[in-house]
Order: structure tokens, then sequence, then C-alpha cells
């Protein structure tokens, strides 16, 4: 028996009714196995809708560390009628149906290749909670507390939970353990625990955290000095403003004076929202703004003047799937070539990649910096699955000798020992010139910033010549943000291979997992994420020394190998696309049998064969 | 390219209380049609600023796009310009605002930047009260595009190539009252003498200050059958009340034939002196002057002057509890908050 268990290997799912207080009996659940040292992700898998829809949450357990989204699913808690027949079929064999046998079930739904555990978490509460509200909230309770028994989770690490969630109305807290007492007496009672899969502490997570890239990116906005974000709601961004606006009500309120260190609009539209973030910046305040894909198509307009009249920003686009309103629920990668090119004429806007909360964190910061030094949006590319859900990441850290990196910004002394001051003169020839905020001098250094053309002193021209110096000089910008923007990260010290897999943002958890799985197989693949666009001669490095390169990405249109072939003129042929664009994150599976595909049909790579050096 | 102004002044011209004089406001040569309103209310904007005595860096002046929104270039040449793009001159304000609440933010804008592609954000820059003034230079037509309607225009005014218009104009004026502006004037750019005053206390007033300017486009909309033209305005005009403004250092020496008189504190302690020339008009009930609009309008009339006052709203950063230094110059280490609290938020998702 003992041989034949699965220990810290496991995909979870809860079925659950959205609007029903089913999200934090669950994160309850996924909290007190990670706080057993297990690694783990957890995945939303909800409606656009609010109350009365089905709503999935996935659990996966693995004690090495692979946490990207797996399709199998080894057990489920099946609380929604409406799905139990969606949910009977999503077991592989084996697997185990938790359901409210408060109710016979179907016969139809009866497969002789899982097992059935019925707990009666409706009549159990029933018997015990006199509230409507509270029988409905509890039975969430009641099935985490049966949970426990039958998988092995530590009623004591439950339980200090449900402490901290209550500490401030501890009146809940008897209640709630009731209910975990009462799913769990009746799991030791009528079924013999703990099952064949199950939990077991270990030290695999050390100072890592659980936590929502949205909320690591608010918090990498609070710690480079945001003082305003205007926004327009929209999933999946909402989060990001909600938790900057969580931490500085925390951490921005003068307390001399109760008075805010922060300004946060709601505007009337995705475009009053970027138009105030230009304004704040245009002012000299680190400003920035979050939305979605839709989000993005109605900023366009505003990017290029940011872009064309050179104007800091921060916009975060969590991206969902599109086109239109497409899945507003579901996760993608398909904003990367609007982003890239967002508005008319010659534009191209800087892209940042983060793949985990801790890069979120840490590349949000980096896009206030950037920003400013460079004059020009900075684009943080999240995504739903990386934004919504909780991720087990690195803790985030700031190093207190960091300073900010306000650019090339000219002050009130600066001024007064200049003769002369031109707004867009090239003076160190990288580009970038020198800006000055309104009200610094009285008489020196006003300019009109413009989204029309102008000269070197800001005056309007439609000279031909003008123009041209003008936006030469912005590409050699561009050429310069290349030195600047993110390094791509590389996973091996020499490369070994012919074949190489590009990945990034939120793919990394799976393209990592399927490089080890492919490893296992004996398929050798050089693995590099890229963290930034443009793309600097790493990457260009990366595509000269192989021969063939797989790009994953989430979306139809392999957009992100258009933005590679177009911006370093790569042969098409060798570039070969693994895509996944249904909305749910790429398992590692996906991947392992695309990559593998076409290697059967071109032949496995000579491995270890290259032994180029990393430039 | 704009022709080279004549660098010739008065050698004794007077300088105001902050030692600037009257050309330290202007700005470059306009290159609008000779005779264009706007161009009167360009000098109208520089006589405000001199009189009010505004160090010209301390005001900076954003515009949308159109005729209108060209004429920043033409006045106050030493303040921080920005022409954005076609109707959304409010947002980039507002973001300004609020990155530097220090600043005077005078927005200039046209009827086509207004009332059509901006019409959202001019509404909601209304509801925010956002401390600015907001200039429409309204001509009733495109000007840059040729001359086509726009939705300002009359009822039935006949445009330059013979069309009637066939829709109802929208009164941006009155759109103002009613969604909560506490500063709102019309006015005419060919009468300095109101439009001046008008100005400066529309400057002086703290909080969203609209001054709907009719300005005759003489290349396209100054023809006969046209309600926005020199000759028809003149004809129509009728003034609620005539207006003083008095900045709150200086004492106030105002006098106006009893029962008429009227004066109004601003927020920063000016007053606004008012001769009310309809003994009904109360400019502080904003009923009362949306019904004096909509009469005036019955017969044709075009009402100017200050329209209605709130001098007690609160302005935008009042309403979000903002701290009184601008938010663009907190520092490093009065905004991050270091490691050591970064690891106790760590230790919040264990």
């Amino acid at each position: 028996m003992i041989n034949a268990c699965r220990v810290n290997d496991m995909v979870i799912r809860f079925a659950n009714v959205n609007g029903t207080g089913s999200a934090s009996a669950n994160d309850l659940f996924a909290k007190a196995i990670f706080r057993m040292g297990i690694p783990l992700s957890s995945k939303n898998i909800f409606p656009s809708n609010i109350q009365g829809l089905p709503t999935w949450y996935e659990i996966r357990i693995n004690e090495n560390g692979y946490v990207g989204r797996r399709d199998s699913v080894d057990l489920v808690v099946a609380v929604n009628p409406q799905t139990y027949s969606k949910d009977v079929v999503s077991l592989h064999p084996g697997g185990y149906f938790v359901y409210d046998n408060t109710r016979r079930l179907h016969p139809d739904l009866i497969r002789d290749d899982i097992n059935y555990i019925g707990i009666p978490m409706m009549q159990l509460c029933m018997d015990n909670y006199e509230v409507p509200r509270h029988q409905q909230l509890f039975k969430n309770i009641v099935y985490v507390g049966a949970l426990s028994v039958l998988l092995n989770v530590e009623m004591e690490v439950i339980q200090q939970i449900v402490r901290e969630m209550f500490s401030k109305n501890e009146k809940l807290i008897p209640p709630n353990f009731k209910a975990l007492e009462l799913g769990a007496a009746y799991a030791r009672e009528n079924y013999d625990y703990p099952l064949d899969i199950r939990v077991k502490r270990m030290d695999k997570t050390g100072d890592q955290i659980l936590i929502d890239g949205n909320t690591a990116t608010a918090l990498g906005a609070i710690y480079a000095g945001a003082t305003m974000a205007a926004w327009y709601p929209i999933t999946p961004s909402t989060s990001v403003v909600n938790a900057f606006e969580k931490f500085c009500r925390k951490l921005r309120v003068d307390p001399d004076t109760g008075k805010k260190k922060y300004a946060i609009v709601q505007a009337e539209d995705e475009l009053a929202a970027i138009g105030m973030v230009i304004g704040a910046n245009w002012n000299g305040a680190r400003a920035f703004t979050s939305t979605s894909g839709a989000g993005v198509s109605l900023m366009s307009e505003f990017l290029g003047l940011a872009y064309f009249a050179e104007i800091p920003l921060v916009l975060v686009d969590v991206q969902r799937g599109g086109p239109s309103t497409g899945m507003p629920t579901r996760t993608q990668q398909s904003d990367i070539l609007l982003c890239a090119y967002a508005s008319h004429g010659d534009t191209k806007q800087v892209l940042l990649f983060p793949s985990s909360p801790a890069e979120c964190f840490e590349l949000t910061a980096t896009a206030f910096d950037l920003a400013e030094r460079l004059q020009t949006p900075i684009i943080v590319m999240s995504d739903l699955d990386l934004g919504m859900n909780h991720h087990m990441s690195q803790p985030l850290t700031w190093d207190n000798s960091r300073i900010y990196d306000r650019g090339k910004v000219l002050g009130c002394k600066e001024l007064e020992a200049m003769s002369d001051f031109s707004r867009y003169q090239d003076v160190d020839g990288d580009g970038i010139c020198y800006r000055t905020l309104p009200g610094t001098h009285p008489t020196k250094g006003a300019f009109f910033t413009r989204g029309t053309s102008r000269d070197e002193h800001a005056r309007y021209t439609e000279d031909g010549g003008a123009y041209v110096r003008n936006v030469t000089r912005l590409q050699k910008k561009w050429e310069t943000a290349k030195t600047l923007v993110p390094q791509p990260k590389l996973f091996q010290p020499v490369f070994r291979s012919r074949c190489g897999l590009v990945w990034f943002g939120s793919t990394g958890y799976s393209a990592m997992e399927a490089i080890d799985i492919l490893e296992g197989q004996g398929i050798y693949l050089d693995v590099m994420q890229v963290r930034a666009f443009p793309f600097d001669e790493t990457v260009l490095k990366f595509f000269e020394a192989h021969q063939e390169v797989f790009i994953v990405e989430q979306n139809r249109d392999a957009q992100f190998r258009s933005l590679l072939i177009n911006e370093l003129n790569l042969p098409p042929q060798f570039l070969l696309s693994v895509l996944h664009y249904d909305g749910m994150p790429v398992p590692a599976d996906t991947i392992v049998i695309q990559v593998r595909d076409h290697l059967s049909r071109v032949g496995i790579p000579d491995t270890l064969s290259q032994k180029l050096s990393v430039g | 390219m704009s022709y080279a102004k004549p660098k010739f002044r008065h050698p004794e011209q007077k300088r105001n209380a902050v030692g600037f004089v009257k050309s330290d406001y202007e700005g470059a040569l306009s290159t609008l049609c000779a005779g264009c309103g706007h161009d009167s209310i360009s000098a109208a904007i520089v006589q405000a600023c001199y009189e009010l005595s505004i160090e010209p860096h301390k005001l900076a002046k954003l515009s949308g796009i159109g005729c209108s929104s060209k004429t920043p270039t033409y006045f106050l040449g030493n303040s921080h310009g920005f022409n954005s793009v076609h109707g959304r001159m409010p947002s980039i304000t507002t973001g300004a605002s609020l990155a530097n609440r220090d600043l005077i933010y005078l927005g200039v804008s046209g009827d086509g930047d207004t009332a059509s592609i901006g019409l959202g954000q001019f509404c909601h820059v209304v509801r925010r009260n956002l401390n600015m003034t907001y200039v429409v230079m309204n001509n009733g037509c495109y000007g840059l595009t040729k001359g086509q309607d726009s939705a300002t225009a009359d009822y039935g005014s006949i445009n330059k190539s013979g069309a009637e218009n066939l829709f109802p104009a929208i009164d941006l004026a009155e759109l103002a009252i009613t969604l909560g502006a506490t500063f709102v004037g019309r006015s005419f750019s060919g009468d300095k003498t109101q439009l001046i005053p008008l100005l400066k206390a529309a400057i002086s007033h703290q909080g969203f200050a609209f001054l709907d300017i009719i300005s005759p486009c003489v290349t396209f909309n100054n023809n006969k059958g046209s309600t926005k033209s020199y000759d028809y305005v003149r004809q129509h005009i009728e003034a609620t009340s005539a207006l003083d403004f008095v900045p709150e250092e200086k004492e106030i020496v105002v006098s106006y034939p009893e029962g008429s008189s009227a004066s109004i504190t601003l927020h920063d302690g000016s007053v606004l002196g008012l001769q009310k020339l309809n003994r009904e008009w109360d400019p502080t009930d904003r009923n009362a002057s949306v019904n004096q609009m909509q009469k005036a309008k019955g017969e044709g009339k075009v009402l100017t002057g200050l329209l209605y006052v709130d001098p007690a709203g609160r302005d935008l950063h009042s309403v979000m509890d903002t701290v009184h230094q601008p938010l663009n110059s907190l520092t490093q280490e009065s905004l991050c908050p270091g490691n050591s609290k970064l690891e106790a938020i760590n230790a919040s998702f264990r």
C-alpha cells in the first residue's frame, strides 16, 4: 500500500458556484498545505459573473516545485451539481470524486474506474447551523475539514490560519472550528484515511511566499514611488489598483495630518486614465495605469503621444483572452504586437515581461526608472494567470541603497547656469534629451510639449529635415533602450544543443517543467527567458547559436515569434511555434507534445554537440 | 513656421507686482486668420495674467487640437505648454494638477474639441471640480478642416456653403452648470471690457471655472445666417451684469447704484463686484441661472457675463484629501517604505 502512495504530487479541483464563499475556504486549504512546506500554486477558473455560475479552483501540489497548470485531475471536490457530469469526466482513472451526498448521485454520474467519497455537507450544516447564510458558508469549511483527514493536511495548521483570518472578529473562530471538525469526523468515521494520494510536511518552500502577481505589481509601484494612479475597471487588471490603494492607505498617509501622499482616480474611461497619467508624468510625478487588452486599444492614441512627445509613463497590461471582449476571465499572451507597436505612425514601445510575482514587483519598479530615463511609455506585460492567481514566489526584496533614476530633468540651478535650453537637442548623443518641469524657473526652461512635429527647440514645424532629425533621434533612443532594459536569462552556462527554446512571462512555470520532462526523455534544449523588448544583443546571439528555436507563447498567431523575426531579421523557418490559446494556462505536457511532434519529424537534436559560450 | 515677432517694446513698460512687464506674457506671433476672434481672447489672457501678477512659470497652459488649441503658442511664452490630442485636454490637466497642485492651470479648447470628441472628458472634469480655468473659444465650426458645423452651431443656422444645421446646439455653459461647475461665464471675443475681468475671476476661482467665449471664425462662419458671426453676436448680446474683479490684496472700491450691485468673495479672498443689469439675476442660484439662460435663448439672445458661481465648492484635491505639498515634490525618502516593511509584507503572504 505504502509504495502505491503518491505523496505531495497531485492536482485538486474544487467545483463551486460563484458568490457562495468558496474562494476563502479554498484559499485556506491551499495556504495550509503551503505552510506545511509543500510547493503549490492555485488557479481560479471563474466566470465573468457575480453570482450563481460555475467556478473552479485548482491546486497543483508538487514536491519538485513544478507548479504550472497540469491537465489531469486527481481529486475533485464537487459542490456544484450543475457541473457534476463535467467534473466526473475531468478525473483520470483512479481519481477521487468528493461530493455532497446529502442528495443521491444520478446513476449516469457513476464511473467504475474512479472512487466516490460522499460527505453530507449540506445535511451537516442544516443540522448544526441555524442561519441560512451560515448553512451555505460553512458547507465550504466542512469539506476542508474532511479533506484534512483524507489528504493528511495538519489540522493545527488550518486552525491557526482560521485564527489569523478572524483575528479582528474572533467570534467567528468557534463556528469555523466546528465546521472543520464536522467534516473531519465524518471522514474519519466513514472512510479509510488518508487516501493513497496525500500530503506530508516537508521543507521545500523555504522563505518563499504565496502571492498573486497583481499585488506584487502594486507593491512594485509603491516601492518605486508612484504617487498617482488613474484607471478604469477591467478584469483582470482591477486588482492592481485595488492593491495599490490598499498599500497606500497603510504606507502613504501622512501620520501628522492624516492626508494622502497619493492620488488615485477612477477615470471615466481608459482614454482619460492614461491621459491623467501622462499629465502627472509631464509634471514630474511618477504615475501609472493598469488595464487589459481592450483598454490598451483605447489607450493607443495616447501611447503614440507619449512616445512622440517623450513623456514617461508606466502601463501595466494584465492580458486576457482577445480579440474584442474575448474571454474576459481567461488568460492569454495576445497583446504582444498591439503593445509593441501601439499607435499610428512609426511607434515602438518598450515592453517588460515578468514571469513571477517577484518579477512583477521588480520589473514594475524598474519600469518607473526606465520610463523616466528613456522618457517614454514602459508597458509591463502581465497576464490573468500571473496577475490573479496565487503563485509560489521568491520573497519581494528592496535594496535600501537603491536610488530612483529620475532621468534627465533640469532643475532651477542648472537652468540658471545655462545660456540656452533646447528640449529636443541630443546633447549627450544617446538620443535622450533634457526635459524641464513646469514651475521650475521664472524665465528659463519653458517649452511647448506637442504631439505635432517640432524642431529641437520644441517649436512646431512641418520642415521635412527637422522631422527626420527628430525621428532618427528617437530611433537612436530606441538603440539606447536596448542597453538599459532587463537582460534575458539564460538557463545554461554554455549552449549544449542545436535547438533552443524561448519563453517569456507566465509561460515559464510550464516551460521549465517541460524542459525537465524532455531532458528525462533524452531531449536537451537550451533555454532563454526574454524579459524585455527591444531585444538586446544576447537575444540575437541565442538565435545565431542555434539552428532551430521553439518559441512558446499563449496566442494563436505566434505574435512573439513575429516580433522576433521582424526586429532581429531572423529567417522564419528556423523559429518554431509552440502555441496554446484556449484561455487556460499552458500545461507542460502541451509544450512537450508540440516539441516532440516537431522533433520526431526532423530528428532529435544532437545533445551536447554544441559548445558555444554565452556572450 | 511662425514669423518672428518684433522685439521692440516701449522702454518704460509698467511692471506688475511680481516685476514682469506685459510683453513677458506674450507668445509667438499668431498664425491664425487675420481678424480671428481667438487672437482677441489670447490678448485678453495676456492682459488678465499681467494684471493678476501671475509669475509666468507658475501657470501651465494646456490644449487639445484645433484652431483654438493652437493659441497657447500665441500667449504666455514663458509658461510650459502642452498641445495634446483631440478632446483630451481635461484628462492631461487632471493628471498635471494632481501631480502639482501649486500651479495655475489654464486649459484652452474649442467647440469641436469640447462639445464633440471631448464631451465625455469635459463632463467628468466638471464633476470633479478640478482647480482650473477651462476656456472654450466657440466659433460653431471646425476651422482647421474647413468649416464643418460643430455641435455648438445653432439649430437652423446657415454655414458658409449655404447648408442649414439640422441638429440642436449643445450649450456648453448650460451643461457645465447642470453638471455642477462652480464657476461658469460666457463672453464674446470682441468685448474685452467684459472678458478680461471675467478671465481674472475665473483664474482666481478655486475650483473648476468654465468660460464659453463666442469667437467668430472670420473665414468659415462669419456669414449672414451664422449665429456665431460678429454681426449676429453684436446684435443679440445681452450681458447679465457688469463685472469688476478685485484681487485680495487690494482695497475694494466698487460702487454701483443701490439695489443692483452684488459682491462675491472668492476662496482666495478676491472679490467679484457685479453690477446686475437684471434685478432678478442671482448668479449663485443654479436653477435661476439655467432659467435665465433658457429664457434668453428663447428670445434669440446671447446671454453673457458671469452666469453662475459657487465660491464654496470643494476642488478635487480637497475631495481627495491629498497632502498640501505637491505630489511631484515628495522625495524617495518620503515615498519608499524600505526593505524592513517589505519583509513584514512578505511574512503576511506565508
